[in-house]
């Protein structure tokens, strides 16, 4: 219970503006991003530079080359920002009951969360969430939006390991 | 609505009702309905509006009579008469009953009732004719509440008559919990609701601060089991629908854990936890004990539901390829899949009657509630929509209420009830969007 309660209050150290969500941050892209994209260490360059998140097609929770191709650099990054920590959370499209897209969604964040241990982050650095459709990023009923919501997206909070 | 008067109204379904015999006369007339041979045509059936009796208000006995008549036809079996076709009237509880008049206006059965008030108690006694055989149909009875759960001795008046005319259990006198929500589809936030199950007397359980899931409600409607994101992460808690204060499940192991459900005697309960991408099954005793993991598969294991006499659990897994429904036993064990048709198959509930399991079905584009036999054969989709899930069934296993999502960026969800014949599909007043109905079983 007590690695679950710091979230928060570490999420307020970091971005103000991502915490305008309860949850430390759904992913939703709409916050306002801390630092500059022009320094590599900051979590801007990580969420835009790097880039924060993975697509998934239908049903399907394992990475594509693409998808592997970002999480590497997630890691790359990560490994060399160590005073942060990583909750990766997993999304799913409104396409599916409620109750198994929590389960697809901790698959899809699982799924990060591996690769970002086989590049060599330390698995005590990162956490998995599942959101399931609950928190969809794009909101038509078409699968130009599906694509988006298909997602795992790696969210950065400042401290050590928990 | 403030947070006294949510108290206030659940105060009220605690009380205790008691009924008594005014006669011992009773008659088994023709007068009946087979649900289960498909109800086309509702039964007329006249509601005499309920006689004054003492200083009881006027207002207040149109009021409960109404209650009745809503009930009955609500159910889609029932076909009140107009009052304003009534021949005869009622003025008096035990005046002889005029049968011809009623014959005449073709009502096949008659309530008759009454209304007396005494300080902050009120009493409502009927009394069930059937018409075409000219006698009554079971015993007088009457209901006795407090003045702010007038509604509920309306839905035990109609509870009575549905079951004396169905040979079925009524289920109008039961709450309902669900999701309340608001806001954007990207933004949305979701709070604990509970109302009676036409509607009434909403309140509210949580906030809308925290993400919450799922609800489901003890038999005894002291308590809600759901999923809370109150720690950031997915995790079954409880809530005392009294103190309207909540704690996670104690017990549970650390990790996200959702999908929660009571077993049949309450002292128990199923959830489902993800552990590095494995969603498994779990029992948990709720007054300490050991957790028990139930599936092991690698697959996604989730939405468990126990059989009413707790000896089995029907729930959902992908270990196939998509997700199916599968039987076990309730200790664990090997599950044998019961869903064969084409598509995918999700959230099944075993019925309270033991004969039927609904679920959800995804096939080609479009979202169905169905039932099968609980060995998975006699399969009968009774909805269709963009998106309809999450059925949960009425305290007689004859109506099942779900969430129905429209699309597109404005969609919405709301609440749904549809008769397992297919029929009678209908929207469930709701202040605003509305998902995750769970049914109570018959208040007390």
């Amino acid at each position: 219970m007590t690695r679950f309660a710091r979230l928060l209050p570490l999420c307020a150290l970091v971005a103000l503006a991502a915490c305008s969500d309860p949850f430390g941050g759904s992913g939703t892209g709409q916050t306002a991003a801390p630092g500059s994209t022009a320094d590599p260490s900051s979590v801007a360059y990580f969420q835009q530079t790097v880039g924060d998140r993975v697509l998934f097609p239908v049903d399907q929770a394992v990475l594509t080359d693409g998808a592997r191709a970002t999480v590497n650099q997630q890691a790359k990054w990560l490994t060399a920002n160590g005073a942060y920590t990583a909750v990766v959370e997993g999304h799913a499209d409104e396409q599916g009951t409620r109750e198994y897209n929590l389960a697809l969604g901790a698959r899809r964040a699982t799924a990060v969360r591996d690769q970002l241990v086989e590049a060599g982050v330390a698995p005590g650095r990162i956490r998995t969430l599942t959101y399931g459709k609950e928190r969809p990023l794009e909101v038509c009923s078409e699968e130009a939006c599906y694509e988006k919501n298909r997602r795992a997206v790696t969210v950065l909070t400042a401290g050590g390991t928990s | 609505m403030t947070r006294t008067r949510v108290l206030a109204v659940l105060a009220s379904t605690l009380l205790t009702l008691f009924s008594a015999p005014l006669h011992a006369q009773t008659g088994q007339g023709p007068l009946r309905i087979e649900i289960t041979e498909g109800v086309i045509e509702p039964l007329p059936i006249a509601i005499a509006p309920f006689v004054v009796e003492g200083n009881a208000a006027p207002q207040l006995a149109r009021d409960i009579t109404a209650v009745v008549a809503s009930d009955l036809e609500g159910s889609g079996l029932f076909r009140p008469i107009s009052e304003t076709a009534f021949i005869s009237q009622v003025t008096n509880f035990n005046a002889p009953v005029q049968y011809a008049d009623w014959k005449a206006i073709n009502a096949q059965g008659l309530v008759v009732g009454a209304v007396t008030v005494q300080g902050d108690r009120i009493t409502v006694k009927f009394r069930l004719f059937d018409t075409f055989s000219e006698a009554p149909l079971g015993e007088g009875l009457q209901f006795t509440g407090t003045a702010n759960a007038w509604r509920r001795l309306g839905h035990k008046v109609a509870d009575q008559v549905y079951s004396r005319i169905t040979g079925e259990g009524g289920y109008f006198d039961s709450r309902l919990v669900f999701v309340s929500e608001t806001g954007p589809k990207n933004a949305r936030q979701k709070r604990l609701a509970v109302m009676d199950y036409d509607g009434e007397n909403q309140g509210f359980l949580t906030d809308s601060q925290t993400l919450v899931l799922a609800p489901r409600i003890s038999a005894d409607g002291s308590e809600v089991l759901y999923t809370s994101y109150a720690t950031g992460f997915p995790q079954v808690t409880r809530l005392d629908t009294r103190t309207l204060e909540s704690r996670p499940l104690e017990g549970q192991p650390e990790g996200m854990t959702f999908s929660p459900r009571y077993a049949p005697d309450g002292k128990s309960v199923l959830f489902s936890m993800a552990v590095g991408g494995n969603t498994d099954i779990f029992s948990l005793p709720l007054s300490g004990g050991e957790r028990k993991r139930l599936t092991t598969a690698p697959s996604i294991e989730t939405a468990p539901s126990y059989s009413p006499d707790g000896s089995q659990i029907v729930f959902e897994s992908d270990r196939s390829g998509s997700p199916q429904l599968y039987v076990m036993p309730a200790g664990g064990g090997e599950p044998r899949r019961i869903s064969f048709g084409q598509g995918r198959y999700g959230t099944p509930v075993w019925s309270p009657r033991g004969d039927l399991i609904a679920f959800t079905k995804q096939n080609r584009g479009r979202f169905h509630i169905g039932v099968m036999r609980v060995d998975g054969s006699e399969e009968r989709l009774l909805t269709a929509s963009f998106l309809d899930e999450g059925p949960t069934w009425a305290p007689n296993g004859r109506v099942v209420m779900f969430t129905r999502e429209t699309a597109g960026a404005g969609g919405e969800p709301s609440l749904y009830s549809v008769d397992i014949t297919g029929r009678n599909l209908r929207r469930v007043k709701t202040p605003g969007a509305a998902s995750d109905p769970a049914w109570s079983p018959l208040l007390e």
